[in-house]
């Protein structure tokens, strides 16, 4: 399996980037490139030109101040997941890149590209929207930062302009009293997951004053679900329960040749119930 | 499908191990291909050629990455180490390709590369691997003859070796802590065989 031809641009300036993006109306960006060529491999896109960006310079930064983590377009998952200051100011940024494919496919793909590839089987484009970040795009009407809840339009489709590059994602902080749960489960180690699960959980005074979960491969985009309420008394099995009902009742889980809609729903309720568990215990550490 | 009309040709120059190929590829050629049709590495191997397998791992700037998942025309620039650039500068073998033959790593051979380029930089950023880092090391690349059983023994043997501390004869036997008084001779032997290869240092 090969790609069909294309042509190849090499910009070495974000200018020249978005002006090949301009040139023609079926360009695609190429950074790390771990979900787009094996797409083209298998002709399953075909795009007429490619926007090489790997040798734009001063995109590869991983930094995190109070604010919370910044993360430029050349940053590769692997850079991110190395990154102690990450861990420490977001860390479900971490814990959920340590679940993106290989180690081997982190070293090449890039945390921004995940996002902007908009695939609600991926851990990224999730984590992005439950935490409430955001993508800074450049493209020929200047630069324009995109909140998650407007970036996912519809499945594999992001709201960039034709001629926009992502240039940076934006993590916030995890607040202080709050805590932070991953977990998914896939057929085989580090294949795309069946169903992924996060949640922030915020406590005051030992009540849960927020709780929120996201969900991956469950529906054809990223969800967020509010289970606040769920929660709002005391957090044991009965509120977990009631927490796991509340998320699949905003949830319509989806049939594919990895897993039923009935298979994906036990374990979207299985593994809502574990990660606001963890991200309680976790608040409750902080 | 394929297209045929004047597909334009890039110069391209890749750095692989040590050496300049200056090859012509259309943009759409693979780094796998180019690696093993214009530079004639054919140690590289294809497997599925979407990114599952891992027997096209190369290193990249020295890190392993699917190599059939680059194009060649964005691997200008980098240096790129294949698997017939891992054994040392006298033609010796490397502490991972020593750990796979120690160990029997390998039966048909066809996935081999990509585990020695993966587990020779892999030991490189974690010298002393655990068990569990050693599965996890390895866990993107596909073996359909081993069971990973030997494949695994030999990347905490070849972190062993890298490590220069563990001169024992053959492969690692779980946590038998009697092993090296058992072999001292062996030992011996190792240590010498070490020194004229130079893998010692």
């Amino acid at each position: 399996m090969k790609p069909t031809a294309f042509d190849y641009a090499r910009p070495e300036t974000l200018e020249e980037a978005v002006q090949a993006l301009g040139s023609h109306p079926d360009a695609k960006v190429l950074a790390g490139g771990q979900s787009l060529v094996p797409l083209m491999s298998m002709r399953l896109a075909a795009p007429a030109l490619i926007v090489d960006i790997n040798h734009l310079p001063g995109l590869d930064h991983v930094t995190a101040d109070a604010s919370g983590v910044r993360i430029g377009a050349l940053a590769r998952h692997a850079d991110v997941l190395a990154s102690a200051d990450v861990r420490r100011v977001q860390p479900l940024v971490s814990l959920a890149l340590a679940n993106v494919a290989h180690p081997t496919i982190r070293n090449r793909g890039t945390t921004v590209g995940s996002i902007v590839h908009a695939d609600a089987a991926a851990e990224m484009p999730m984590v992005l929207q439950l935490l409430g970040g955001s993508v800074d795009v450049v493209g020929s009407g200047g630069r324009r930062t995109i909140a998650a809840d407007e970036l996912y339009v519809a499945p594999l489709e992001s709201s960039l302009a034709h001629d926009e590059v992502a240039v940076e994602a934006f993590f916030p902080a995890l607040p202080a009293g709050s805590g932070v749960a991953f977990e998914e489960i896939s057929r085989r180690h580090g294949d795309y997951a069946m169903c992924g699960v996060a949640a922030v959980v915020a406590v005051e005074d030992g009540r849960v004053t927020s709780a929120r979960a996201g969900y991956l491969s469950v529906s054809d985009v990223p969800t967020v679900v509010d289970l606040t309420d769920a929660l709002a008394g005391s957090v044991d099995d009965a509120a977990l329960a009631r927490a796991a009902e509340a998320a699949l009742a905003q949830l319509e889980p989806e049939s594919d040749i990895h897993a039923t809609a009935a298979y994906r729903a036990h374990l979207a309720k299985v593994l809502t119930a574990r990660v606001l568990t963890a991200a309680h215990d976790h608040a409750r550490e902080e | 499908m394929a297209e045929n009309t004047a597909e334009k040709i890039h110069d391209v120059r890749l750095e692989v191990n040590g050496v300049t190929h200056a090859v012509a590829v259309p943009a759409r050629r693979l780094l796998s291909d180019a690696l093993r049709q214009e530079c004639g590495l054919t140690g590289t191997h294809v497997g599925c050629e979407h990114g599952v397998c891992g027997a096209c791992t190369v290193l990249v700037d020295g890190r392993p990455v699917r190599s059939c998942l680059m194009f060649a025309v964005t691997a200008a620039g980098s240096e790129i180490t294949t698997v017939e650039g891992l054994a040392e500068p006298d033609g010796s073998l490397n502490p991972a390709q020593q750990a796979f033959r120690e160990c029997h790593g390998l039966q048909c051979g066809f996935c081999t590369p990509g585990f020695l380029t993966t587990v020779t930089a892999g030991i490189k950023e974690n010298p002393c691997p655990t068990h569990e880092e050693a599965r996890e090391m390895v866990a993107g690349n596909l073996c359909r003859c081993t069971g990973y059983q030997n494949i695994v023994k030999a990347v905490e043997r070849a972190a062993e070796i890298a490590r220069g501390d563990a001169p024992a004869a053959g492969p690692p036997d779980g946590d038998d802590g009697g092993l090296e008084a058992a072999t001292g001779d062996t030992e011996v032997a190792r240590k010498d065989d070490a020194s004229t290869t130079g893998l010692g240092a």
